[in-house]
């Protein structure tokens, strides 16, 4: 069996398949399917400082190997995670990351500051990319000012593994990455959800009730992978790559176009066990091909 | 109750007409505890503009047979797919899914049973199970919108009296459900209803105008079903809540309707 490991600035993971924000709840809803301390980590649901409702029903429309959703980070607020999630979920023997996201600077620090508190979570996915939220999101992470800006006061107050999660509705998804490594982060995730929309022609009507959403699944992979590809030639720090990872021959591809680790994602909703069965498959993958370790992959394309 | 997911055995696919089909499904091993009310994910292959799985309620358990069984409506690509699916193939399912619909503590309660179209589908396994724990038979009524819309008429008689309403008139009173004159002659304690979401509206407003105690079950678009993608929600009056988890039954007096 080779060595699945791999770090993330200080975060050791036992292996690089984790799950996306998101698309796993709390972990807790996906235990009776698998065993969760199988895979590397789970980055639960986008988590703010104060309690959100989340935007209108429709919030979904399925499309071709994908999904358009508009959820807009509907949670209880970090007080709540702290005193009612948190204890139920410290013990889950993987990394339980958490997915911060907020309206203004000061939201997003002040919600670090207390996840920071928490000894069981040792690292946190800046969400400067959800497009699903009038106000923040996706606006710090569409401008390098709007990112730095944010990531700085986040840093400042945030003393663990940082990881930046980009959005792929950028002219230059490397210019944002870049501005994340000079800031102090420790890696970015990417890619959150492309824009998209879905029209209703019988009632001509947009069928999400904000008109937009954000698109994710298979059909959204290409276009992760290929972000994946230019940024690992622009920066230093690790990237975890995601955007409609669904098997473990995708995984590959992600790392050798440069992912460190990888999400999974909406596939989850299709297969509530997929996680397990990708690192089932990379291992199988390692052995065959006579790697002693993933890392060996890491970037690992040959042009 | 635990989750799980395994692939099932077709072991019969009926067509009932053009539009609806009846799967009869049986697994290796026991089957679980299944609540009336409940429903299941079903994976769909071969469909490629089908990506999430289709959430169908479970019509009926045949315990004796080691039997479940769905009717399903073939609406869009992917029930249509289901559609094809023959007797020996393999259908992927993840059960039991969701909250369950409240039994009264009184047997003697006078029940009715509602439902709409496709919508009839829990509700034969909620006559069959009231039955099996020994309550007042159930009174059915039924609406469809012509008479092919009409399911399963002799499996409900099994359990409880039958009124029909078509709105075309092809069969039973015509109209609309809420129009039925079962509704003027008799006096009900509990409403149960599931069917298209302006159909329950209407119960819920008659249930609420007679003072009759009256649960729902929702049919919001869903994602994961398992409550961890927020995608399904209904808005209830403790805010946004999941369907696929906190429903999809729901007492009238939860939801915000403007009934």
């Amino acid at each position: 069996m080779a060595d699945l490991s791999v770090n993330i600035g200080e975060l050791k993971l036992k292996n690089p398949v984790l799950t996306a924000s998101g698309t796993f709840g709390y972990g807790i809803e996906y235990a009776d399917f698998m065993d969760l301390s199988r895979i590397g980590g789970i980055f639960v649901k986008g988590t703010t400082l104060h309690p959100r409702e989340g935007n209108d029903y429709p919030r979904m429309a399925e499309t071709p190997s994908g999904m358009l959703n508009a959820v807009g980070l509907q949670n209880k607020g970090v007080n709540y995670f702290i005193s009612a999630i948190y204890p139920k979920i410290k013990d889950i023997d993987t990394c339980m990351m958490v997915n911060v996201s907020g309206s203004t600077v000061e939201d997003y620090a002040a919600c670090a500051e207390k996840i920071n508190e928490l000894d069981k979570i040792p690292a946190i996915e800046l969400n400067i990319s959800c497009p699903n939220v009038k106000q923040g999101g996706m606006a710090f992470g569409t401008n390098c000012a709007g990112a730095s800006e944010v990531i700085k006061a986040v840093r400042k107050v945030y003393h663990k593994t940082l990881i930046v999660k980009l959005s792929p509705n950028v002219t230059d998804i490397t210019e944002i990455a870049k501005t994340a490594e000079a800031e102090g982060a420790d890696a970015v995730s990417l890619i959150n959800t492309l824009m998209g929309m879905a029209i209703d022609i019988e009632r001509r009507k947009p069928v999400l009730s904000t008109v937009t959403g954000g698109l994710s699944g298979p059909c959204v992979k290409p276009v992760a992978l290929r972000m994946v590809y230019q940024t690992y030639k622009a920066i230093k720090i690790p990237i975890i790559g995601l955007g409609g990872i669904s098997n473990w021959k995708d995984a590959i591809e992600f790392i050798l176009a440069g992912a460190t680790a990888i999400q999974i994602g909406t596939y989850n909703f299709v297969d509530p066990t997929v996680s397990v069965k990708v690192v089932e498959g990379i291992n199988e993958y390692l052995d065959k091909n006579g790697f002693q370790s993933v890392r060996e992959l890491i970037g690992g394309l040959e042009v | 109750m635990k989750k799980q997911m395994a692939d099932w055995l077709v072991k019969e696919n009926i067509s009932l007409n053009n539009s609806y089909f009846l799967l009869k499904l049986t697994l290796h091993k026991q089957l679980p505890e299944i609540l009336p009310g409940q429903f299941v994910q079903v994976k769909i292959e071969h469909s490629p503009t089908t990506f999430l799985r289709r959430p169908i309620s479970v019509h009926f358990v045949d315990r004796k047979a080691g039997e479940l069984w769905l009717l399903i409506q073939q609406v869009g690509d992917g029930t249509r797919q289901l559609a094809t699916i023959e007797a020996g193939e393999k259908l992927n399912l993840i059960y039991p899914l969701g909250n369950s619909f409240t039994l009264p503590a009184d047997k003697n309660t006078s029940l009715l049973l509602i439902g709409g179209g496709v919508g009839v589908a829990p509700l034969l396994y909620l006559g069959a199970y009231l039955k099996e724990r020994g309550y007042n038979k159930p009174a059915f009524l039924l609406g469809a919108r012509t008479e092919n819309d009409l399911l399963q008429l002799e499996e409900f008689s099994k359990y409880g009296e039958v009124h029909i309403t078509t709105e075309n008139g092809q069969a039973g009173e015509k109209g609309f459900v809420t129009n039925h004159s079962v509704l003027q002659n008799k006096k009900f304690d509990f409403i149960y209803s599931c069917g298209p979401k302006p159909m329950m509206m209407a119960v819920a407003k008659f249930a609420k105008e007679h003072t009759v105690s009256c649960e729902v079950s929702l049919e919001n678009t869903m994602a994961c079903g398992i409550g961890a993608c927020l995608c399904c929600v209904e808005k209830t009056k403790k805010g946004n809540t999941c369907v696929c988890m906190e429903g999809p039954v729901f007492n009238i007096n939860e939801l915000t309707w403007p009934i």
